[in-house]
């Protein structure tokens, strides 16, 4: 789950790490609400949405007294940020307000720094980065000046001592007067990622103000769904991410579900199954609308609910459910099938591939339900190419 | 020969009187494997369909000689499970648990490493291991096994099962199946697989199954091209279409920007030598044809 600013910077301030004192609000008055309990001008106001790129598209404004703070978050409220491609828009529902922060400047430099945690997958352990070039894309430092980032493996076992945190901070090359505050906000950030259980927690930037101090501007928190028992307080972050009609369906049902923009409706058992069905479907010349896993058990209530869910999406002109029969045999998959077939009325007709243990006993069963709508495939491509035929005669 | 388990595989199970543990620990035992003792502190002394219930898996050891558990318990409690069980005494620890978080997984990875190195953690969130006629633990159906000479190793339980099916309908048999599994800090790695195949006689090739996310494949195609011992590699790695960003139903398939994604993959294993499959249906063909058995 990934965090808006404003849920990542609160997630901070709860491990010590420092913030600016601020708060979200959803209307313009709320806005000035809040900036008034700020009460300390010039107040920056920040689009809360799930993607890089708002500040160039007006969804960061500066404003200096409460009428210009209601007509900025107005403004700000009303925007829609695009990603990269233009394809997905988010509309602004919420915007974060916080006191602006003056940036300290050094040999004439802003005193902006780059920090985060995550998982080294290759070294089994944990990797912190830190760079004196912060402000910018980390891909782009770590591309045109690799040397400025300073790479730190810490043993989940050992943890992160005090020490080894001030030797990470010299090397990285923080001028002296940051150092001792950001030893300080990085052993708090490793706190965010270890005990806070993040995938990924990053600072982009970190500031030196003025006043010495050194704060998170921005908060960028990936929290480990599978740590959800541990964390009671992450039902406050629920609700805020944006998912589509399909999506939430399909939380709601427990499915592993994906959207996709294709046209060929997926169901399988088993994740890796799943992923090859839809490189299948694309090999021969069709395009997936979705992931699926229904798991190995693939029951009457799965199958049931696992259609119910790709019936409501729009763009879905075949479906295709590929099924290994594992521990839970083909024969047992295919009466699940039938009993969910009879509880949803389909909107695309249906392929249907079985194989594994007892396939043929599968096969047979469902063959006595099979119709102009209902077909069944002898192997993966046979099938991935009958839905993809019937697709694109939608 | 087989790598990691064999007829002498004596398993405890942690978790054998949940309902879970009970359905596969039994199904272990009918397909042949000598699963020799249960766990629950609370149900010591007695048994599940004849199996003892030991309070600990040290106790287990001792009393029943367990050389392996098989662990398959609620997520909370999965890591403690796997800890007992290295302080027990096994050698071999297969946890099929998902769900697992990740540090307390990059944790316990560490902690074996450091405090037993010789004991082999394989998953979590994984099929476990089959070798078959021999022993098998975990989900992977025995039915469609037979002895042989191929190792396979997936991170996929399902697309396992597949290659060990189309092998069987070639009339290729497998040495053994591990499912190393899904999640970011698999206790096992392609790596430790190959290498133990390529040094097992009885192992005439490999099925190497990956998908998309993080660099295992990339550094198992680095292994394969600088080994002495390399046998015949045949691999297929799901995920080619699936979107950047995305965790694609197993925690450690994830395309994060440029890294991690299936081309980049498929490249490195055929430059490796590997023949890579278009889709797991092919993966028996080609075995065939990498044995000169077409």
């Amino acid at each position: 789950m990934d965090l808006l600013e404003y849920q990542g910077k609160q997630y901070f301030a709860r491990y010590g790490v420092m913030v600016s004192p601020g708060n979200y609000a959803d209307t313009p008055d709320d806005a000035v609400r809040v900036a008034e309990q700020i009460a300390s001008y010039p107040v920056v106001i920040k689009a809360q949405v799930q993607i890089g790129g708002r500040g160039k598209q007006g969804g960061i404004q500066f404003a200096q007294n409460a009428d210009e703070v209601r007509e900025k978050a107005a403004q700000v409220l009303s925007l829609t940020i695009w990603d990269r491609t233009h394809t997905h828009g988010y509309p602004v529902n919420r915007v974060w307000i916080e006191k602006s922060s003056d940036i300290a400047s050094i040999d004439g430099r802003d005193q902006e720094y780059y920090g985060s945690f995550t998982l080294d997958r290759s070294a089994k352990q944990y990797l912190g980065m830190l760079s004196a070039e912060g402000g910018v894309e980390i891909e782009e430092v770590a591309e045109n000046h690799p040397d400025a980032i300073a790479r730190i493996h810490v043993n989940p076992v050992e943890g992160l001592t005090e020490a080894v945190t001030r030797d990470w901070v010299a090397r990285a090359n923080l001028p002296e007067p940051a150092r001792e505050g950001a030893v300080k906000l990085l052993m708090g950030l490793y706190d965010v990622y270890t005990k806070g259980d993040c995938d990924l927690a990053e600072i982009n930037p970190i500031i030196l103000t003025p006043e010495g101090s050194v704060v998170a501007l921005d908060a960028k928190v990936s929290l480990d769904e599978n740590a959800a028992y541990k964390h009671p307080e992450w039902a406050d972050f629920a609700g805020t991410s944006v998912m589509d009609e399909r999506d939430r369906l399909a939380a709601e049902k427990g499915l592993q579900y994906i959207g996709l923009d294709g046209s060929v409706g997926i169901i399988a058992n088993g994740a890796g199954l799943a992923m090859s069905t839809l490189d299948t479907v694309q090999q021969v010349g069709g395009s997936a609308a979705n992931f699926l896993d229904i798991g190995g058990g693939a029951s009457a209530d799965t199958v049931t609910a696992a259609l119910e869910v790709i019936n409501t999406d729009p763009n879905v002109k075949a479906i295709l459910i590929n099924i290994f029969g594992g521990v839970t045999w083909g024969d047992k998959v295919a009466n699940g099938i039938v009993e969910a077939l009879g509880r949803v009325a389909l909107k695309a007709p249906l392929v249907i591939r079985i194989d594994g243990t007892r396939a043929a006993e599968g096969r047979a069963i469902l063959q006595q339900h099979l119709s102009e709508r209902v077909m069944m495939a002898r192997t993966m491509v046979e099938a991935a190419r009958t839905a993809v035929e019937l697709a694109a005669k939608g | 020969m087989s790598i990691w388990v064999d007829q002498n595989t004596k398993v405890v199970v942690q978790g054998l009187t949940g309902s879970q543990g009970r359905y596969y620990g039994l199904l272990n035992r009918e397909q042949g494997t000598q699963v020799v003792a249960g766990t629950n502190p609370r149900k010591a002394g007695e048994n599940v369909e004849g199996i003892p219930i030991f309070a600990t898996v040290k106790d287990a050891v001792e009393g029943a000689g367990a050389n392996t558990s098989f662990v398959i318990v609620p997520a909370q409690f999965a890591m403690n499970a796997v800890i007992e069980a290295a302080e027990g005494g096994v050698s071999l620890i297969v946890c099929v648990t998902e769900h697992i978080p990740l540090h307390e997984e990059a944790y316990v990875y560490n902690l074996l490493k450091r405090d037993f190195p010789n004991v082999r953690l394989i998953g979590p969130n994984c099929s476990g291991i089959l070798s078959p006629g021999k022993c098998n633990i975990g989900f992977t159906p025995a039915q469609v096994s037979m002895p042989g000479s191929v190792g396979i190793v997936s991170r996929s339980g399902t697309l396992a099962y597949q290659s060990v099916f189309e092998l069987t309908e070639k009339g290729i048999g497998q040495s053994t199946c591990v499912g190393i599994g899904g999640d970011p800090v698999p206790g096992t790695s392609f790596i430790d697989c190959l290498d133990a195949f390529f040094n097992d006689p009885e192992t005439e090739g490999v099925i190497l199954i990956g998908e998309i996310g993080g660099s295992a494949e990339e550094e198992a195609a680095d292994f394969i091209k600088n080994h002495p011992k390399k046998k015949p590699v045949v691999a297929y790695i799901a995920g080619v279409t699936a979107p950047a960003g995305k965790k694609m139903g197993h925690a450690g398939a994830i395309v994060s920007g440029n890294k991690g994604t299936a081309q980049g993959k498929i490249a490195a294993l055929e430059a490796a030598g590997a023949l890579v499959a278009p889709n797991p249906t092919e993966l028996g063909n080609l075995m065939a044809q990498a044995l000169g058995r077409v």
